[in-house]
């Protein structure tokens, strides 16, 4: 059989070369040059182009309307508010950039074809369409620079909220853990190298500030309306924490500690009732539902963004955003690290 | 070492003034000195194209295979098994760790192998010469070892791929300590090992290639070559070069101290680390170290992978619109522009390190910066086709396509490079579509472009037409249809490096966009094959090429269509004019070759 196949592809390879030679003898005879473009393929590709950018934009604006309501729900932090509207704002103006720029460019591409009887404009420069298009994109520009800046300043300013809620989350391949202060508001200082089994974010026994810190894996809890505080650590390498329903974002970097804060505004049970979240939500209960798999509600999550290894794509945390009260009340019920290091 | 540079630059220099006697020579060359370690810049060229085809082809059967797993994660592939052996394929599915060595490989493979090796390595070699009229390169041998380092690396990267733990693993910017220690990814034994050893030869090859082109561009021009009667390929590879000297030894400085770190017990990148169930003694270094000398070659990369590929087009744009480049002057100007910002950008990678905030303010400004010149560029494109008499070769189309992808994948880049949007788009698959359209596919279709439009140059053949123009549009029409439908899930939120986007219920529902990537990046495989079959057809088989196919202004082509020693059998030619005059008023032709005298009242082009 395989003898047979063989025999079929080596047959299959003479015949194409004598194809191919019979090609070349009448290429060669007829002594046309076939790499010569002529009007006719210009006249092909040049419409080619103008088909494309008739498909391309409307696949842009199909995709559009088939996908806004998967990306990112409202934000659910408040300087989250920030960033979408200046994201929204970019958004707009490279949409349009990209419509008039790619416009031109394949309409040019059409309308210029070549033909025999015509020649080009011999056409070197041109001083006021050149300081035109590097003014105005100058300008545009500007305007992006000044707003980007003013945001980022306010987001990242360090003392917005007096009194903030600190809680730091400690990432490890491939899971993460949730530490609030305790009682004392305090976290104590850590020890890599008293990381154990019975002490898994290397805290230090001697400092007596890390008896009543908390420590939580699976899921963790934040009260609405309320600054929040994070600092971040790694135990092996760089993770980072991404939770993109807040809008924030920061690496874990080993041998550091690093920090983002932010407040949090919609509850994860209001968010679950926004009608994009439904949507979404519908579509992969309906997809679930076709594998025999259970509907879920929505969740906030905190995700792994830095490549860390096999189980990088899995490595994640719930964070359920919920009133004050409730908030204490699951906080009452948590462990503290003494009651973990005495078990 | 240093006698043989001084020797070969002798050489160099007694080809520039006796042609004949290197006539001469060429009947004693064994077919070993001819074609294998050839000191000749033509069989150099082809030799870095040839390798970097092969490299490519490599890259692209790895991203088929990852897009399957994206796309239908758990299926059952066979060939997958086949291919990829019991451990990384058992029954057909994608180990995660394999998935991880897949994209590291892909992107290595892809930035440095094709993009900046093949790109710079095939066109530097073949043009510079050429275009500037001169013999060869200044040092043939250097440029032979240039050559063979790169072949090294190229054997040490893929050798890696069949060590028993598989090869690099840690993503192809290898940040530590995921890529420094063993017990965290298995990609980080001897697969990182190797993976740093081929980049330190690849950086050695990298650095014997641009001094040679910088040193050859600047001394060896023809008479009457001025620098403002340069092709925009020159100058396009001349500040390439220039980039590439001064940040490559930067990288091979990361690469270093990470294989000290790795080896010797030193904690450059290291501190407070417990893994593999113990804690680590090294203290006191800092990952994000490497991440800035990484990025301090990482970004000036992305310009030397795109520069010469938009040299590349801006000459095949002029020739084929059979009009004059528009804006020589800011052609030039904003690449130089482009090529210093290039150094003062590369903490936009790393804003979310924890970095300053202000640090990264100072960045976000520099790289924003950037957007003018690219700007100039892309308009000066546009205006070069506005009233020409556009000639459609699978160049020209290539050349096209660049400008298209990018605009599309530039205007993208402003988001990207506001720190505050960063925030939330950061390593989603929002950038890989961003930089695999603005540098993957604006890189390969420059070189797509200059493969066409130079294959005759090299092979002294021509490709097939037709199977270009389908090559073309299939790679088009394919190429975005990967990418483009990528920023709506990176507006989602999904993570890139995910081994499956659906395997938390959060994302499932994207599963039909990453089936509609993998269909387009399946079709736009098909059109590589078609590429492959007219390239190497054409090498044995094209129809015989003509002295001047495209009726193009510049040097090369008045060389005669035969590989000749020395390039021109008599005198260099002397040039008198910039390099185009396409459709000039008071000529019979379309077109004006460097070689024709300047009228009485002519004036120069390049002159304004």
């Amino acid at each position: 059989m395989t003898l047979l196949y063989i025999l079929a592809f080596v047959l299959l390879c003479i015949a194409l070369n004598q194809l191919f030679r019979v090609f070349e003898l009448s290429r060669d005879l007829r002594g046309e040059q076939l790499y010569k473009t002529h009007d006719s393929d210009n006249r092909f590709n040049g419409r080619g182009m103008l088909l494309f950018m008739f498909a391309f934009f409307a696949f842009f604006l199909w995709q559009i309307d088939s996908y806004y309501y998967r990306i990112l729900p409202k934000s659910a932090s408040e300087h989250g508010y920030k960033i979408d509207a200046l994201l929204n704002a970019n958004y707009a103006l490279v949409v349009l950039v990209f419509f008039v720029v790619n416009g031109f460019l394949f309409f040019f591409a059409w309308k210029y074809h070549g033909t025999k009887d015509r020649k080009a404009e011999y056409i070197l420069h041109n001083n006021k369409l050149e300081m035109l298009w590097t003014t105005v994109p100058a300008i545009a520009l500007a305007f992006i620079i000044i707003f980007g800046l003013k945001y980022w300043n306010e987001i990242m300013k360090r003392n917005n909220d007096p009194n903030p809620l600190k809680i730091e989350l400690y990432a490890k391949q491939f899971d993460w853990t949730a530490r609030y202060a305790g009682k004392d508001d305090q976290f104590g200082i850590d020890d890599y190298m008293q990381i154990n089994g019975g002490n898994p974010v290397g805290l230090d026994t001697n400092d007596i500030r890390c008896n009543d810190d908390i420590l939580v894996k699976n899921e963790f809890h934040l009260p609405v309306n309320k600054e929040i505080v994070f600092s971040f650590r790694s135990r092996d390498i760089i993770h980072s924490a991404f939770m993109p329903h807040f809008r924030a974002q920061m690496n874990c970097v080993p041998g550091q500690i690093t920090s983002f804060r932010f407040k949090p505004v919609i509850t994860t049970a209001e968010m679950r009732k926004d009608p994009h979240v439904q949507r979404n939500i519908n579509e992969i209960n309906a997809i679930r539902a076709k594998k025999g798999e259970d509907p879920i509600e929505f969740d906030y999550l905190v995700l792994c963004n830095k490549i860390c290894g096999a189980s990088h794509y899995n490595m994640q945390m719930k964070i359920v955003v919920e009133s004050e009260a409730d908030y204490n009340a699951w906080l009452a019920k948590q462990k503290t690290f003494k009651a973990i290091a005495q078990k | 070492m240093e006698h043989h540079t001084h020797a070969a630059v002798i050489e160099g220099h007694n080809l520039h003034d006796h042609a004949h006697a290197h006539d001469h020579h060429e009947h004693h060359q064994t077919f070993v000195q001819k074609y294998v370690f050839s000191m000749d810049h033509k069989v150099i060229s082809r030799q870095f194209l040839i390798t970097a085809v092969v490299m490519a082809v490599l890259a692209m059967v790895m991203s088929i295979i990852f897009r399957l797993q994206l796309a239908w994660p758990g299926e059952k592939f066979a060939f997958i098994e086949t291919l990829m052996g019991k451990k990384w394929g058992k029954d057909g599915i994608l180990d995660p760790n394999a998935y991880l060595a897949l994209i590291t490989i892909h992107g290595t493979i892809m930035v440095f192998f094709v993009l900046t090796g093949g790109l710079s390595g095939t066109f530097a070699n073949l043009l510079i010469p050429y275009q500037i009229g001169a013999r060869d390169m200044a040092s043939g041998f250097l440029n032979m070892l240039s050559y063979w380092f790169f072949f090294a690396s190229s054997i040490v990267m893929v050798s890696s791929l069949f060590i028993e733990d598989g090869p690099a693993s840690a993503g192809w910017t290898i940040y530590p300590p995921l890529s420094a220690l063993p017990e965290a990814i298995p990609g980080s034994k001897l697969g990182m090992t190797m993976w740093l050893i081929s980049m330190a030869l690849f950086v050695v090859s990298s650095l014997l290639g641009g001094l040679n082109y910088i040193i050859t561009i600047i001394n060896l021009r023809t008479k009457g070559m001025k620098m403002t009667r340069l092709p925009l390929t020159m100058w396009a590879l001349l500040i390439t070069a220039i980039l590439g000297v001064l940040s490559f030894p930067v990288l091979f400085s990361a690469v270093l101290l990470l294989i000290f770190d790795r080896s010797m017990g030193t904690s450059f990148y290291l501190s407070d680390i417990y893994i593999g169930g113990r804690p680590m003694e090294q203290v006191g270094g800092s990952p994000i170290l490497f991440e800035h000398l990484f990025w301090f070659l990482g970004h000036p990369e992305v310009y030397i992978v795109l520069l010469p590929a938009l040299g590349i087009t801006s000459e095949i744009i002029a020739t084929n619109s059979r009009k004059p480049i528009f804006g020589y002057r800011a052609m030039i100007g904003s690449m130089l522009a482009i090529g210093f910002l290039s150094f003062i950008v590369w903490g936009h990678h790393m804003f979310m390190t924890g970095m300053n905030p202000f640090l990264g303010s100072v960045f976000v400004f520099t790289t924003l910066l950037i957007a003018i010149p690219s700007a100039v560029k892309a308009f000066n494109y546009i205006t070069t086709l506005w009233k020409g008499n556009i000639q459609y070769t699978p160049a020209m189309l290539f050349s096209i396509g660049l400008v298209s992808s990018f605009i599309t994948g530039g205007v993208t880049g402003i988001i990207l490079a506001d720190s505050t949007l960063d925030i939330t788009i950061h390593d989603t698959y929002f950038v890989v579509a961003h930089f695999h359209i603005v540098m993957g596919l604006s890189a390969i279709f420059g070189m797509f472009a200059g493969v066409y439009h130079w294959f005759p140059k090299m092979f002294l053949r021509m490709m097939n037409k037709k199977l270009g123009y389908l090559h073309f549009w299939v790679t088009f029409i394919g190429a975005y249809g990967v990418f483009f439908p990528q920023h709506f899930l990176g507006m989602a939120g999904v993570p890139r490096r995910y081994y499956t986007n659906s395997n938390f219920p959060l994302f499932d529902n994207q599963i039909d966009i990453n089936e509609f990537c993998t269909y387009m990046a399946i079709f736009a495989a098909f059109g590589q094959t078609i590429f492959l079959i007219n390239f190497f057809y054409s090498i044995f088989r094209g129809e015989k090429a003509p002295q001047n196919p495209w009726n193009s202004n510049t040097l090369e082509w008045t060389s005669p269509m035969a590989h000749v020693h020395g390039n021109w059998p008599g005198a260099l030619p002397e040039v008198h004019r910039w390099p185009y005059d396409y459709s000039k008023p008071g000529h019979e032709h379309d077109f004006v070759p460097q070689t024709v005298p300047l009228g009485p009242d002519e004036h120069d082009g390049g002159e304004h």
